[in-house]
């Protein structure tokens, strides 16, 4: 439903006469749109109540810039509250005198474990030097996790028998630490539920005997009304100083992020985007408030397009995938790019209106289904490459043998291509509309 | 984890001591006021059963109530008790208890959701009643994945069929279907590696191993459960459609229900998608598991005795 936001509000404003100024009745009947699109998106009750009424205020009155429609100027300044909201990212505070402890904490399956990983091989990468202690004696095999992680990414774990609690083993370790120069200490506590009380006086006792510079709060995506709960609790108890909001790369919304802050009042301060040890990135308050609206995440894209594409390349990407100009040629062209890029189907997330389509149209891209494209469309006439629409059995036929493929191949292929064009073109007609994409350039 | 085994109803002592007890509350009145009326609708999503089904009762029960067909707080109560357990009523029962020579129940989820621990109850409960279960190791992929299934095993006291990490989860299946068949084994539950709904690959993988075990056993898998975390969101049934899509999912677990969160996302899940719930996890010991009953979880929902 959120990719219909904006054309929701739209809806609502074509009944309504007013233009220039938004008028309360303008503002209520929008942020009765608003309401159900934060609700969807697993922003707590209470918290969208507070929001919207900050909205509220600022709306009603506002002038509505020329450039813009009514429903625009709405989805701008709840997009502007939003990004307040969630607030700034922040760096890690690694200040004071080395080792720095920094405490993962969360609920069972929130994903500490990977987290720590991604957390040490990044500081490993800024020059630090990191220790990671397995203090989870609770789950099967949880010491064993962080171990093989430990040896895959080449970075040392410090554990102890299981006879041992994880206060002492992550006193323990921060001394060994010290003895070692480690430079960072990073605890992997064991899952737990924020209303078991000898579980988190145990945190407690972590916290007093290490005293740790950041305790994180890792917390899933997909998490939902909830969030409030667990998040306010674990503050209380420990103290937080931050979030880390896991599993990005699904498809939900988020809301709980915002949920989460507002209660807390602590930073959001890392994204896991995907499975691999490399998959954490900084927190951009203006990315997760467009994804919690459906917006897409337009600036991610481009920034990360930008990072591997020279400037130019970037734009005139852009150009062509939103004005849907998009040939056979181009595809094999950039074929190479979009691997550079990553996962097709995690780029067209990042397209406004797109996140509901790409994961039936773009599957992960693989190397070995990069190669069969390429194939394909190297055993293609340059005619057929740019009117992919004259392939017939016979040049099918052709084809597959030219490039070791088979016809069905070659379908697939097309029908995918087809499809994606399709999206492509919609998906640039939106601007006329008055799209949000304006809003980003 | 510590203290007394937890039952179903101990899961649903919290739920209903936050926010299904204040309806009880809020409907123990003698009126109906209009912010009973809004009170009832925040607390619907609170529970995360989303705006669909929480505008859709609320106001159909507002209606019948300003039709005059409902009078007292407590007809309203026990008219959304009724709708809800109905809700929750659809789908095919299991056929898990169906006599054959071996049943194979698949595992699967998003990361984190609770499937291993899920099975290790799974399995015991099954042990208890008799059956002779086998695990299947198909989680290849996560680290020390293999060696937490193991150690459930040990728990429980059964067999766990496992090859070495980056194993082909399909070729895991196949072993552990001859294993069945070698040691007499009834029951087979396979372990799947943790994936997001949204990693095409991934899930074709995972139709994969089901192909794997529909080739080697009649009309296997014959139950494919769905674990669900109970404090997921509505994403929960963007989760459940797009396994259901590639797995043809026909049971939901939902796990973790000792928390403070309600579980509703169930609800939207089993009213789209047709398919029921099966079991519900309340906790880590290997009792924590009961079978899922409506009736039960509504009434639990609505109980007086909570602790508040």
């Amino acid at each position: 439903m959120f990719e219909n936001l904006t054309e929701k509000l739209q809806a609502v404003f074509d009944k309504l006469s007013s233009r220039g100024r938004l008028t309360e009745a303008d503002v209520d009947a929008a942020l009765r749109e608003v309401r159900l699109a934060l609700l969807e998106a697993d922003v707590n009750y209470k918290v969208v109540k507070a929001f919207l009424e900050r909205v509220r205020e600022r709306a009603i009155g506002a002038e509505v810039v020329r450039s813009l429609t009514p429903a625009q100027q709405v989805v701008k300044i709840v997009h502007e509250e939003l990004i307040a909201t969630l607030g700034e990212g922040a760096k890690l505070n690694l200040s004071g005198p080395a080792p720095h402890v920094i405490m993962l904490v969360g609920l069972q399956g929130a994903g500490k474990t990977t987290a720590v990983a991604k957390l040490a091989l990044r500081l490993r990468k800024q020059g630090q030097r990191p220790l990671m202690v397995a203090a989870d004696i609770y789950r099967p095999a949880a010491i064993h996790q962080l171990e093989v992680l430990g040896k895959q990414l080449d970075i040392p774990v410090y554990s102890e028998p299981n006879n041992r609690r994880p206060p002492e083993i992550c006193a323990n370790a921060v001394q060994h630490a010290r003895k070692a120069a480690y430079t960072v200490v990073l605890l992997d506590t064991a899952g737990r539920l924020h209303i078991n009380d000898q579980m988190m006086a145990e945190l407690e006792a972590i916290k007093a005997k290490v005293q740790p510079a950041e305790v994180l709060l890792v917390a899933d995506a997909m998490t939902g009304q909830d969030a409030v709960r667990v998040a306010e609790e674990f503050h209380r108890r420990v103290g937080l100083t931050g979030l880390i909001l896991t599993k990005v790369d699904g498809d939900a919304r988020g809301g709980a992020a915002i949920s989460m802050r507002h209660v807390t009042g602590v930073p959001i301060k890392f994204l896991g985007t995907g499975e691999k040890p490399d998959a954490l990135e900084e927190f951009h308050p203006d990315r997760l408030a467009s994804r919690i609206l459906g917006m897409g995440d337009v600036l991610s894209l481009i920034e990360k397009a930008e990072q591997t594409l020279d400037q130019q390349r970037a734009m005139e990407m852009g150009r062509r995938l939103v004005s849907g100009e998009f040939t056979l040629e181009d595809f094999l062209e950039q074929l190479h790019e979009v691997k550079k890029l990553g996962p097709l189907s995690q780029l067209l997330d990042m397209i406004p209106g797109m996140a509901r389509v790409s994961k039936d149209l773009a599957p992960d891209v693989t190397e070995q289904q990069l190669k069969k494209v390429e194939a394909i469309i190297n055993s293609m006439t340059k005619e057929e490459r740019r009117r992919p629409e004259i392939i017939n059995a016979s040049r099918k036929r052709r084809i597959a043998r030219g490039s070791g493929t088979t016809v069905q191949d070659i379908n697939q292929l097309l029908g995918q291509f087809r499809q994606m064009q399709r999206m492509m073109k919609q998906f640039g007609k939106a601007p006329k509309r008055g799209g949000l994409f304006s809003m980003f350039q | 984890m510590f203290g007394r085994p937890k039952t179903i109803q101990d899961g649903l002592a919290r739920t209903r001591q936050s926010f299904f007890g204040r309806i009880r509350q809020l409907l123990a009145g003698s009126t109906l006021t209009p912010e009973a009326w809004d009170e009832l609708e925040e607390l619907l999503i609170q529970a995360d059963v989303g705006v669909d089904i929480t505008t859709e009762l609320v106001e159909d029960l507002r209606r019948q109530a300003e039709a005059g067909k409902l009078r007292t707080p407590a007809d309203v109560d026990r008219a959304l008790r009724e709708r809800l357990i109905a809700m929750l009523q659809q789908g095919a029962p299991s056929v898990v208890d169906e006599p054959r020579l071996l049943t194979v129940i698949l595992v699967v989820g998003v990361n984190g959701s609770g499937k291993t621990t899920s099975i290790g109850k799974m399995a015991y409960y099954y042990k208890q009643r008799g059956r002779k279960v086998i695990l299947a190791a198909a989680d290849t992929f996560r680290a020390a994945a293999i060696d937490q299934l193991k150690i459930w095993g040990e728990r429980v006291g059964v067999d766990v069929i496992a090859h070495q990490p980056g194993a082909d989860p399909g070729a895991v299946t196949y072993d552990a279907i001859r294993a069945c068949q070698a040691r007499g084994a009834d029951m087979l539950i396979i372990d799947t590696a943790g994936r997001l709904h949204t990693k095409y690959n991934l899930m074709q993988e995972l139709a994969k191993v089901r192909g794997v075990a529909a080739k080697q056993v009649h009309r296997a898998p014959h139950e494919t459960l769905l674990v669900i975390d109970a404090t997921t969101g509505q994403n929960g049934l963007a989760q459940a459609r797009h396994f259901k899509d590639t797995v043809g999912v026909t049971g939901i677990v939902l796990a973790k229900l000792d928390g403070t969160a309600k579980g509703g996302i169930v609800f939207p899940i089993v009213r789209e998608l047709g398919v029921g719930v099966r079991f519900v996890g309340t906790g880590e010991k290997l009792e924590d598991w009961a079978e899922f009953d409506p009736q039960l979880f509504v009434a639990g929902l609505f109980d007086q005795n909570g602790n508040e």
